[in-house]
């Protein structure tokens, strides 16, 4: 009984049931899906989408944090997936034929893609966090589209000589016979080890889940918020600013990383191209953190999941997709955020409240 | 030597003189009044007193430290916590969590130690819930610690900023306005509040206010701002019955 | 020789930056948003000339006149529909909205138009200009492209010193509140504003798509946001700084794509403005705001 009372309590909690019941929700997902997956129902073509689904879930899950907690609109974490992805990529190509643990070569390959984005946020961090609103907004967008314009000019080879670098063309990289171009500029990388699974993707969706819950339910999730509510009053009591936009930016692009590494090593060639690291990857993710709820996390594994999913399975619908997304986001922001549509709201809800309230009394 | 020392105070907007020539002297634990017609220059002090605003010349110092050139972060933790005239309370946070932030550099604890609920996270989080607990039993605001903040009444947002002020631990506490918007009774309440505070937190108190029943029910000492300048300063009842005060104010 | 061409092409592109850039501008100005969906009426004027043109056989001139209609009419309808609601709310909420229009267009496009480019024949017919006993040729479409980028420019400027309308904008930019209790119609200045803007971009539409004759619903996109760029570069909310900026920065890309490398042509644009921003926000010919406490 005791125990029953206490587990109720905890329920109560908003702090402390929010997360679990997500948590729960994933977990449910996850297992459901393995059922379906050994009783053979799940088609190939859903089964191919199990890993985008989880890549896209972390990421919105990260925009989320940046743009619902910090208040910060980032239209550039495609930008930050595309870092994870080739860094990540990059060092399992190179450690392929070391005879390293498959699976201790792809964790090492998931630290070096998480830290690698991590740090790309930090320096992007530096100059643009100074920004606000909409110009920090281009400005993430401006990274975005210079981080993957650049990663299609880089050319890095190895041979017995050791690494090779070139921004020109793969001749000019001077390999030996014996030497392999690793990073083909615009062709991206190729062969590379399939290891992404549905399995590490969703241990890497409650990994990023239990990173934000639990930062935003911190002293340090506090401060970020407050920052969010109001500048100068954060300032008045000893917050520092720069410190914690540049932290959360950080983590909140070293989630993306993770998204990234786990995209990486999905497809056996990676290659940046406007459709999966430009800026309308970012946007669509941004989607997700919108109509999931600026702020939500579960809302946006929501969104992320149903988003994908529905114009999948309502095949006629997927020419339509991306048009029923801007129809659906336009319309929820006029939902949320218009004054007058706020105030009809209220005075529709509050009536009803009113009501609800004289009942209790009589 | 005085607790707060203001000397030859300038600052210029667009080439008008905002604040000319500002002089204060504040003794420790004295409660202090900042009054003026509209526009007269009053908030632009507050926002140099914390680093808000940069002056053009002039020299302050709280305890003897200079606090010329210092960030607004860095003066709060030197010492000196305000309000704001127009509230700026973390809206979206419940009433607590408004009080705990202002904790935050009181009871710290690092992000990682956050993220995996490290001992030290518990302890500070325990110590910190009771001394904002205790913080707002004094503004009895402890019954609604759960509610958010912009749901508060007018009057309980302005005491939460008084909360959040003192949570931070300062040697000075600015209020600008703090009875704005206020009606005769809780205008009243404030006041005990506000003595309350002073006597109890050991606080040395400057205030901006429009209320002269707040004004001269609780200042010592006030100084008047006219157009940026000086119009006249020392004890309450003897600047009130100043002729050019009396002018200023009817003239307004 | 190849220099003095580069920069003729530079200014050529410059110029159709300059004028998306005056519309991204005023808008700013005026209704203090970014409206990320501007460079996609650039496109929809675009298709519309093309279908007109090339589908039905009309009149170049009138195709041209129906694109800057049917954008003038869209622009108006999209503040209507998406931006005005939200006057007054957050402006992160605005500019959210602004992607989800201009996401709107570009796909509603690509189901109407299909995804596939079209080869889009110049609305000019001029023959080039070959200067220096042949060694440089300027084309038509450049030439005209200049020329329009110069008329407009101080037809603009002209339009807010001279008339009411001009005047009501500038004071609406300066302070909404202000001007409307000075008996501004503020809701109709925005409109305006809009409508001016988009007209504008429908003109670059063309001219853009008869400079690099190509055509899909992505085409707006990219030279859109490079025009912020120009706008934010040359001080936001200035009409001679859309100008500079629009200029500078196709030269800077010409330049840029000729002389370094033509794959790192948009990292040197999007360069320039993240150096813009941080080291004058406020760029070339803005002025600095103060925050109130």
């Amino acid at each position: 009984m005791a125990a029953v009372k206490k587990f109720q309590s905890i329920l109560k909690n908003k702090e402390v049931s929010r997360p679990l019941i997500t948590y729960a929700m994933v977990i449910l997902a996850y297992l459901i899906i393995q059922v379906l997956i050994s009783g053979g129902i799940l088609s190939n073509l859903l089964q191919g989408l199990l890993v985008p689904l989880c890549i896209y879930s972390i990421a919105a899950v990260g925009l989320n944090l940046c743009v619902g907690y910090l208040g910060e609109l980032s239209i550039g974490h495609a930008g930050f997936m595309c870092v994870g992805a080739f860094t990540s990529a990059f060092f399992t190509k190179c450690t392929m034929n070391s005879g390293m643990n498959e699976m201790v070569r792809f964790l090492i390959a998931l630290v070096i893609g998480i830290l690698c984005a991590a740090l790309a946020g930090y320096l992007i961090g530096i100059p643009v966090l100074r920004l606000r609103g909409d110009y920090l907004a281009i400005v993430t967008l401006a990274f975005g589209e210079i981080i993957m314009n650049l990663i299609n000019v880089v050319f890095i080879g190895r041979d017995s000589r050791g690494f090779h670098f070139s921004m020109k063309d793969s001749v000019s990289l001077n390999l030996e016979e014996d030497g392999e171009a690793i990073m083909n500029g615009a062709k991206g990388i190729m062969r590379i080890p399939h290891q992404s699974s549905f399995t590490i993707g969703i241990i890497l969706l409650l990994i990023s889940l239990f990173v934000c819950y639990q930062l935003v339910n911190s002293r340090t999730g506090r401060a970020i918020m407050a920052i969010r509510d109001n500048r100068i009053a954060a300032e008045s009591v000893g917050i520092d600013i720069t410190r914690f936009k540049l932290l959360a930016f950080t983590i909140s692009a070293a989630i993306a990383g993770a998204a990234g590494v786990l995209y990486g090593h999905n497809l056996a060639t990676l290659i940046a191209t406007p459709a999966n690291f430009g800026y309308n990857m970012s946007i669509m993710i941004l989607v997700f953190v919108i109509l999931g709820g600026m702020g939500n996390f579960r809302g946006s594994v929501i969104a992320a999941v149903v988003l994908t999913l529905l114009p999948e399975l309502l095949r006629g619908l997927s020419d339509y997709r991306m048009l029923m997304y801007s129809i659906i986001l336009i319309i929820m922001m006029l939902y949320n955020w218009s004054p007058k549509i706020i105030a009809f709201r209220e005075r529709h809800f509050r009536g009803k409240l009113h009501k609800k309230e004289e009942k209790e009394v009589a | 030597m005085p607790l707060l020392e203001v000397r030859n105070l300038s600052i210029s907007f667009g080439g008008l003189k905002a604040v000319d020539t500002f002089e204060l002297e504040i003794e420790k634990n004295q409660l202090y009044g900042l009054i003026g017609p509209n526009g007269a220059g009053k908030t632009t002090v507050f926002n140099m007193l914390t680093g808000v605003y940069k002056p053009d010349e002039g020299y302050i110092a709280l305890d003897g430290q200079d606090l010329i050139g210092m960030k607004t972060i860095d003066i709060n933790k030197a010492g000196i916590a305000r309000t704001f005239q127009n509230i700026r309370l973390f809206s979206e946070q419940s009433v607590l969590d408004n009080v705990k932030i202002g904790l935050h550099n009181e009871y710290p604890y690092s992000t990682l130690t956050g993220i995996f609920r490290l001992p030290r996270y518990h302890k500070m989080e325990k110590a910190m819930n009771e001394k904002a607990m205790e913080l707002l039993k004094v503004f009895e605001l402890d019954k609604k610690a759960d509610v958010l903040a912009s749901n508060l009444p007018y009057g309980d947002q302005r005491k939460l900023e008084i909360a959040r002020a003192l949570a931070t631990n300062p040697k000075l506490l600015l209020l600008d306005e703090p009875a704005a918007g206020m009606n005769p009774n809780e205008t009243q309440e404030l006041m005990d509040t506000i003595r309350f505070v002073r006597d109890n937190f050991d606080m040395t108190i400057l205030l901006i206010e429009h209320d002269m029943r707040l004004v001269s029910g609780i200042c010592e000492e006030i100084t008047v701002l006219n157009f940026g300048q000086i119009l006249a300063s020392g004890e309450t009842k003897t600047v009130l019955k100043n002729p050019e005060v009396i002018k200023a104010y009817l003239g307004e | 020789m190849s220099f003095l061409s580069n920069l003729i092409n530079g200014l050529s592109l410059g110029s159709i930056y300059a004028i998306i850039a005056l519309g991204y501008t005023m808008v700013y100005g005026i209704a203090k948003m970014l409206n990320f969906a501007h460079g996609d009426v650039i496109m929809v004027g675009g298709y519309v000339v093309f279908n007109l043109m090339t589908g039905q056989g009309m009149n170049p001139l009138l195709s041209v006149i129906a694109a800057i209609i049917v954008c003038t009419v869209l622009g108006v309808v999209i503040e209507k529909i998406a931006y005005k609601p939200l006057r007054g709310a957050n402006s992160l909420a605005v500019l959210i909205t602004a992607i989800g229009v201009s996401y709107f267009l570009q796909n509603a496009a690509l189901l109407l138009f299909g995804s596939d480019v079209k080869a889009f024949v110049s609305v000019f017919n001029v023959k080039p200009f070959r200067l220096a006993g042949g060694a440089l040729t300027i084309t038509g479409v450049t030439v005209i492209t200049v020329i329009s980028c110069i008329v407009i420019m101080i037809g603009l400027m002209l339009f807010i010193k001279k008339t009411k309308s001009g005047q009501a904008m500038l004071a609406v930019s300066e302070d909404r509140a202000a001007a409307e209790l000075m008996g501004v119609n503020v809701n109709q200045t925005i409109s305006l504003t809009f409508a001016i803007g988009s007209g504008l971009a429908a003109i670059a539409g063309v001219l853009l798509c008869s400079a690099y004759p190509t055509l899909s619903p992505y085409t707006g996109a990219m030279p859109g946001i490079k025009a912020f760029t120009a706008a934010v570069f040359g001080g936001i909310g200035s009409i001679p700084g859309a100008f500079i900026g629009g200029i500078l920065l196709g030269v800077i890309e010409i330049m840029g794509k000729t002389y370094i490398s033509s794959q790192l042509a948009d990292v040197i644009v999007f360069g320039v403005l993240i150096v813009v921003l941080l080291v004058k926000p406020t760029g070339i010919l803005g002025q600095p705001i103060r925050e109130k406490v």
